[in-house]
C-alpha cells in the first residue's frame, strides 16, 4: 500500500497508568473499507480514537501527508468523520440539525443559516442514509436503527477523507445492519477511507476490503478477510471456531463453536 | 424547509413579545413605591418631563434599582441556559450548584475581615473568586461524564460549605452590627441601590455575558457528548473552563452587590424550552430576558405585597423557586433513578 492516506508509526497508549495500545503501525489507503475487530477490551475503540486526535498517544500518525499534532483542532475536524459507539444526542434537537452538526468544522455553527454548499452536504448525507423523512422529528423520539441512521449521516456530512466508526451496526436489526455497512461501503467506493470497529466477523468479511485483528493492544493480524480472518487466527484470538462458506462472491464466516 | 422557518419564526417572536415584557415590567417597576405612577408617566419622567421631584424618584432613586434588576435577572437566565448546556443536564443551575452561595461567602468575608466596605471593588473581586473556584470545584468532584444526581449532591455539598463558611466569618465578625447587616444582606434585595452599585456589578455583569455569548455556537455541539464535540473541533476543556469563568463574572458581579437571589437561572430556560426548542444555543437570548422578567416582577411584587417589614427579594425567588424545582425532580424522576445505577 505504497499511497496510504492514513498511517500510524508505533503508537501507544497509556490509560490510568496501563499500557493499552502497544505498538501499533499501520499504513491504509483511500477507497479502502477497514474492519477493526477484536475481543473485547482488546483496544479497538482506544486505537480509534487515537487516531482521530482523542487521546494523548506515543508514535507518529500521519493522515493526508501531514502529521496530526501539527494540525488545528478544527482541521484535524475537517480530515475525520468520527462516529462513536451509542449515537448519544442529550437533547431532544431536530435530526437535520445534527447532521447540520457534521458541518461545524466548515464554520458552520448555526443549522438555521447553513451556506449553500453546507446545505448540499447535509441533503446527500440525508439521502445517503435515507432519513429525510425524519428532518424536523426530534432525534429522541426516533427508534434506535433511525437514530443511529442520523448520526451516520451527520458524520458523512463532514465529508471528511476519513470516516472512524465505533461500532455502527450494534443493537440494530439485520437489516439496519446492511443498511448502515452499504451506507460504509458505498463510501469507501467513492474514495473515502472507513475504518469500522465491529464484532460481526460475518459483516467484517463481507464487506471490507481489509480486517485488521486486535488484540490485547497490538494488531496481530491484517490483511484480506480470507487471510487475516484465518482459522489460525480465529482459534488463537477469538476462541472459536468458524464455518465459511461462498454467496455471491463474497465470503461467509459463521463463528460456530468455542474451543 | 417550511417546518425549519416556522420554528424561527416562533423563536423571534418569542424574543420580541419578552424584549416588549422586560420594557413593560421596567416602567411598571419605575412606577412601583410610596409615590406610584403609571408607565406612561414614567416614560413622560424618563425623557425629562414631569416635575423635578418626580424626576429625582424615577432617575435617582429608582432607575439603578430597575437596571439592576434587569442586568442580574438576564445574567442569572443567561448563566443558568449555558450551565445547562454546558452540562446537559435541565436540572444545572448557578444556585443549585453553590456558585452565588460561595460569592456571598468571598464578599461576607472581605466585609467582615474589614477589608473593604461594600461599595468597592474588592467585593465583587472576591465574589467573582469564589464562584469560579466553587463550580470548579465541583465538575472536579462531579468528574466528566456524571449523571444528575452526582452533580446535584456535590452541589448541595458545597453550597451547604459555603453557607457554613460565611456563618463562620459573621460568627467571628467582632461588630455585632456588622453580623446583622451581613445577615439582612445576604437574603438578597434590590432595595436602595444607587448608581455606584450599578457601576460595580455592570461592568462584570457585561464581560460574563460576553464571555457565555462567545461560546454559544459550541453549546449545541456539545449536545451530542463531550466526545463528538471534540471531533467537531470543539476544545471541550477549554469550554469548560470559559463558560466557569462567563458564569463566575456574571454571579459573582451580582452577588455582589444584591446578595443570593437564587433560581432564576434554573426557571428561565425551562420556560423558554417549550417555545423555543431544545437547542443549548438558541436558548440563550431567551432566557436571558425570561431571567430579567422574572426578577423584575419579583422586585415588583415585594414592594405591592402588602407586610409589616419588606420582603427580600431573594427570599421570595427561593418561595416560588424551590417548589418548582422540585416539580421539575418529579418529571425528571426516571433519569434521576437511572443515574444512581
Amino acid at each position: 500500500m505504497t499511497d496510504a492516506f492514513l498511517t500510524a508509526h508505533k503508537l501507544s497508549v497509556t490509560l490510568a497508568r496501563r499500557e493499552v495500545l502497544h505498538d501499533i503501525s499501520l499504513a491504509l489507503p483511500r477507497r479502502h473499507l477497514v474492519a477493526l475487530v477484536g475481543p473485547n477490551g482488546a483496544g479497538k475503540t482506544t486505537l480509534l480514537r487515537a487516531l482521530a486526535g482523542l487521546l494523548p498517544a506515543r508514535g507518529a500518525i500521519h493522515v493526508g501527508g501531514d502529521a496530526l499534532g501539527s494540525l488545528s483542532l478544527r482541521e484535524r475536524a475537517k480530515r475525520f468523520g468520527y462516529l462513536p459507539q451509542g449515537h448519544m444526542v442529550h437533547w431532544p434537537l431536530p435530526a437535520r440539525d445534527i447532521v447540520a452538526l457534521g458541518r461545524y468544522p466548515h464554520g458552520a455553527t448555526d443549522p438555521a443559516r447553513l451556506s449553500p454548499t453546507d446545505e448540499a452536504a447535509v441533503e446527500r448525507a440525508m439521502q445517503a442514509t435515507d432519513v429525510t423523512q425524519f428532518s424536523t422529528r426530534p432525534a429522541t423520539e426516533l427508534s434506535g436503527g433511525e437514530r443511529s441512521r442520523v448520526a451516520l449521516a451527520r458524520v458523512l456530512a463532514v465529508e471528511a477523507p476519513v470516516i472512524l466508526a465505533d461500532e455502527p451496526t450494534a443493537a440494530l436489526d439485520p437489516r439496519f445492519q446492511i443498511e448502515v455497512m452499504k451506507n460504509l461501503r458505498a463510501a469507501a467506493d467513492s474514495g473515502i477511507l472507513a475504518i469500522v470497529v465491529t464484532h460481526d466477523l460475518g459483516l467484517a468479511a463481507r464487506y471490507a476490503d481489509v480486517v485488521m485483528v486486535m488484540q490485547e493492544g497490538r494488531l496481530v493480524a491484517q490483511g484480506a478477510p480470507a487471510e487475516a480472518l484465518s482459522d489460525e487466527i480465529l482459534a488463537n484470538v477469538f476462541r472459536v471456531t468458524a464455518y465459511r462458506t461462498g454467496h455471491e462472491h463474497r465470503m461467509i464466516i459463521v463463528p460456530w463453536a468455542g474451543v | 424547509m417550511v417546518t425549519e422557518n416556522a420554528a424561527a419564526k416562533r423563536r423571534t417572536g418569542t424574543i420580541i413579545v419578552m424584549a416588549l415584557l422586560v420594557v413593560l415590567l421596567a416602567l411598571i417597576s419605575l412606577g412601583v413605591g410610596p409615590v406610584r405612577m403609571s408607565p406612561l408617566k414614567v416614560l413622560e419622567t424618563l425623557f425629562g418631563g414631569g416635575s423635578d421631584v418626580y424626576r429625582v424618584i424615577v432617575q435617582e432613586i429608582r432607575l439603578p434599582r430597575t437596571i439592576l434588576a434587569v442586568a442580574i435577572g438576564a445574567i442569572l437566565g443567561l448563566s443558568g441556559a449555558a450551565l445547562q448546556g454546558l452540562l446537559r443536564n435541565p436540572l444545572a443551575s448557578p444556585s443549585l450548584f453553590g456558585a452565588p452561595q460561595a460569592a456571598a461567602f468571598g464578599a461576607v468575608l472581605v466585609i467582615a475581615l474589614g477589608l473593604a466596605d461594600v461599595r468597592s471593588y474588592a467585593l465583587p473581586g472576591a465574589a467573582i473568586i469564589m464562584a469560579f473556584l466553587s463550580v470548579f470545584a465541583l465538575l472536579v468532584v462531579a468528574g466528566r461524564n456524571a449523571g444528575l444526581l452526582i452533580f446535584i449532591l456535590a452541589g448541595l455539598a458545597i453550597s451547604s460549605l459555603a453557607g457554613a463558611a460565611t456563618a463562620l466569618a459573621m460568627n467571628l465578625s467582632s461588630n455585632p452590627f456588622v453580623a446583622l447587616e451581613i445577615a439582612f444582606w445576604l437574603l438578597g434585595s434590590l432595595e436602595d441601590r444607587s448608581f455606584r452599585h450599578v457601576m460595580l456589578a455592570l461592568p462584570f455583569i457585561t464581560i460574563g455575558a460576553i464571555i457565555l455569548m462567545s461560546q454559544r455556537n459550541a453549546l449545541r455541539a456539545l449536545s451530542l457528548g463531550e466526545e463528538t464535540a471534540q471531533s467537531l473541533g470543539v476544545h471541550v476543556g477549554s469550554l469548560r473552563l470559559i463558560v466557569i469563568l462567563g458564569v463566575a463574572f456574571g454571579v459573582g458581579g451580582a452577588v455582589a452587590v444584591t446578595g443570593t437571589i437564587g433560581f432564576i437561572g434554573l426557571i428561565a430556560p425551562h420556560l423558554m424550552r417549550p417555545l423555543v426548542g431544545y437547542d443549548p444555543t438558541r436558548l440563550l437570548v431567551p432566557s436571558a430576558l425570561t431571567g430579567a422578567a422574572l426578577l423584575l416582577a419579583a422586585d415588583i411584587a415585594v414592594r405591592i405585597i402588602p407586610s409589616t417589614s419588606d420582603i427580600k427579594v431573594g427570599v421570595l425567588t427561593s418561595l416560588i423557586g424551590v417548589p418548582f424545582f422540585l416539580y421539575l425532580i418529579m418529571r425528571e424522576r426516571r433519569a434521576l433513578g437511572g443515574g444512581v445505577g
